[in-house]
């Protein structure tokens, strides 16, 4: 069975500071270091021990510019077999998610792995388009996932710590949590085999989607900070003084109590 | 050459995630206990950090020196015990490669390029360190077995080590009455000793190793009878550039973690670092940390060319161990009171680098090897 994975190229959080595009209607990619979305690599990994189990072959698919493609290569390291590039604009979540179901249609995949959220714009948008682009299940923000190869069983966490368990036939679009299984590091050795994998780029056009089809019917029209934290206050003097002040400015300035 | 090739940033950047994951959340537990972690070697040897120079088809990477000491540096920036243990069990790996017949190498280099199997080099004794031609740990020929006899000092995984290269006199007094031998380390009558207790590098275990009537058979001799110096000394070549690779990181860790705290420590009301004083200093450990790495892979590059690298390798264990060693003494000073203390890393890498200035020859030795091919150059 081909396995699919969804991968999106999005900022490394840990080290990136943004700075806005001139006309504040982006983010300027420039000052920005890519990687893997968090969420996607727990993607990844549970597509790896699918075909660790069963066999076939794990295909990661982005669209983005070229750096998206070159982030698709990190996961080529950790267990994926092969990458799609579709070099295209990512301009809004239907038109991303129109190109992605063109290439699960066209690979003809069992299963699509996706990331529950991206970590930049934050929709969560795209995995349940394709899912209803393709006219395939979508289970959501799943901890645990298994499959005899027909039929798959999926748990998720539905909050007040009551756990979903949904069970369907594949093809299904499966979007992770943390904690559906811990990421495996990139070994040298797959670091060096990765090399000769490849990563196949193709255009919308290949895959039958037209400019009409990719016309955003999302516009992003500006980008803003929030308003600037105001700064903590130390409040001095003995425990037993400072815990009384604390309390009225608790109670008259910030009237939270 | 002078800069990473991308291949070696990804490499690194894989390194350097095992390792703040695997290693450094105990790496100030394990100094405090003096506590080895050998599990380690086996989860570093899983993602192919510990045959990096080893032929793929003898379970390595199959990679070259500039790579190794790319690796080398990275595990060292997290925790110099480590990375000293991952060069430590490359050394019978280098000598196999060198020395030993194909038996051999089946028998140990898989197991050793992959961290299965845990590598020791016994040269050193109480009274012959940098005199190891000296060296009195007898090698007894009787019939088709060897008997060895005698006491390791400073022994590198002493203990734990699966397998020791030790160093035994077969012969009469000096080098050339030197032989090698592979010798398991659950050969019957061979013991870790004493274990040291260190200044530095306190997760990696050395011990005294003892060897009392410890039978191997012949088979396990590298190369000639007589020849054990010359597979110490050609060890130690390669030793020499992964002890400055090693030291390298240690030194970069240094000057990572002092520049940041120099941008965000304010005296006087304004950062240090804006002080000369402060400014300078971290600009000569930037220098130094630099010129060391550069002379490290310079000595790599060498190697991996099949060229001679000898006196390339002793320059450049002398320079970057020195420079570890100013570098880490110059954090401390750039942290103040918060230098001197166990909170902060520095300290640690301070003790750490002391060390590489006494391993794989001191510095003096390095000196003495260097000062004699500059007389023998320059002679009149
Ligand atoms: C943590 C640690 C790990 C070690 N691991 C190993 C290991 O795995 N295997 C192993 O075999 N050994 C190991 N050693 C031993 C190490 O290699 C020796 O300590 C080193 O070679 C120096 O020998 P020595 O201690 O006997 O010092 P000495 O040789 O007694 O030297 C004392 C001082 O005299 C100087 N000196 C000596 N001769 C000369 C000279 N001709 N000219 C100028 N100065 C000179 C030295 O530079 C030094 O400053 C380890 C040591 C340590 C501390």
């Amino acid at each position: 069975m081909k396995i699919g994975v969804c991968v999106k190229s999005t900022p490394d959080t840990a080290i990136t500071r943004f700075k806005y595009t001139s006309g504040n209607d982006g983010i300027d990619a420039a000052q920005v270091k890519f990687t893997v979305n968090p969420y996607d690599e727990f993607a990844v990994e549970e597509a790896a021990r699918m075909k660790e189990a069963h066999g076939g072959e794990v295909v990661a698919v982005t669209v983005g510019d070229a750096g998206a493609g070159k982030v698709l290569r990190e996961t080529l390291a950790v267990g994926v077999d092969r990458g799609v590039h579709v070099d295209a604009v990512n301009t809004d979540s239907l038109a991303t998610a129109r190109l992605l179901a063109a290439v699960a249609r066209s690979e003809g995949f069992g299963v699509l792995f996706c990331g529950k959220v991206a970590v930049d714009d934050q929709a969560s948008a795209v995995p349940a388009m394709v899912a209803e682009l393709l006219g395939w299940p979508h289970v959501s923000v799943v901890t645990a996932f298994s499959t005899d190869g027909a039929t798959f069983t999926a748990s998720r966490a539905v909050g007040g710590g009551v756990e979903e368990v949904v069970t369907g036939a594949l093809p299904v679009v499966i979007t992770a949590e943390r904690g559906l299984n811990e990421p495996r590091y990139q070994k040298l050795k797959d670091i060096m085999a990765a090399k000769k994998k490849v990563v196949g780029v193709v255009t919308p056009e290949s895959l039958g989607v037209s400019a009409a089809d990719l016309a955003p019917v999302v516009t992003f029209s500006a980008y803003a900070d929030p308003p600037e934290r105001p700064k903590g206050r130390v409040i001095p003097g003995d425990a037993a003084e400072a815990a009384r002040e604390l309390v009225r400015l608790l109670r008259d300035e910030a009237k939270v109590l | 050459m002078f800069d990473p090739t991308a291949e070696q940033l990804e490499l690194a950047q894989a390194v350097r995630d095992f390792c703040h994951a695997e290693i450094g959340p105990t790496v100030k537990e394990d100094d405090e206990h003096e506590r080895f972690r050998k599990e380690l070697i086996g989860a570093m040897g899983a993602m192919g950090f510990c045959g990096v120079p080893t032929e793929e088809s003898w379970g390595g990477l199959g990679l070259g020196y500039l790579d190794y000491v790319v690796v080398l540096e990275e595990i060292a920036r997290v925790s110099a015990s480590y990375a000293v243990s991952v060069a430590v069990t490359g050394l019978p790996q280098i000598i196999l490669r060198m020395f030993g017949d194909d038996a051999q190498r089946a028998q140990w280099l898989p197991a050793l390029a992959q961290g299965q199997a845990l590598g020791a080099f016994a040269l050193s004794e109480a009274s012959s360190g940098s005199d190891a031609a000296s060296l009195t740990t007898t090698a007894t020929r009787h019939g088709d077995d060897y008997v060895l006899r005698g006491t390791k000092l400073w022994c590198t995984h002493g203990g734990v080590a699966d397998l020791y290269v030790v160093m035994a006199r077969t012969g009469g007094p000096g080098p050339k009455g030197v032989s090698a031998f592979l010798v398991p380390g659950d050969a019957p009558g061979l013991r870790g000793g004493k274990k040291e207790e260190k200044m530095g590098l306190r997760a990696s275990p050395t011990t005294e190793v003892v060897f009392e009537d410890v039978v191997v058979p012949a088979s396990s001799r590298l190369g000639p009878e007589g020849t054990g110096f010359r597979v110490a000394m050609a060890a130690l070549d390669s030793g020499r550039i992964t002890s400055g690779a090693v030291a390298t990181g240690v030194g970069q860790a240094a000057l990572e973690f002092s520049a940041r705290y120099a941008t965000e420590r304010e005296q006087f009301g304004q950062p240090i670092i804006d002080f000369q004083g402060v400014g300078f200093m971290l600009a000569d450990m930037a220098a130094r940390v630099d010129g060391g790495r550069l002379m490290v892979r310079r000595a790599a590059w060498l190697r991996d060319q099949g060229l001679d690298y000898g006196q390339a390798a002793a320059l450049a264990k002398l320079v970057a161990t020195d420079a570890a060693m100013a570098v880490t003494t110059d954090a401390v000073q750039v942290l103040g009171g918060n230098g001197y203390t166990r909170e902060y890393p520095v300290e640690r890498y301070m003790r750490d680098a002391k060390v590489m200035q006494i391993v794989e020859g001191t510095n003096q030795i390095q000196r003495l090897v260097i000062s004699r091919q500059i007389k023998a150059r320059y002679r009149a």
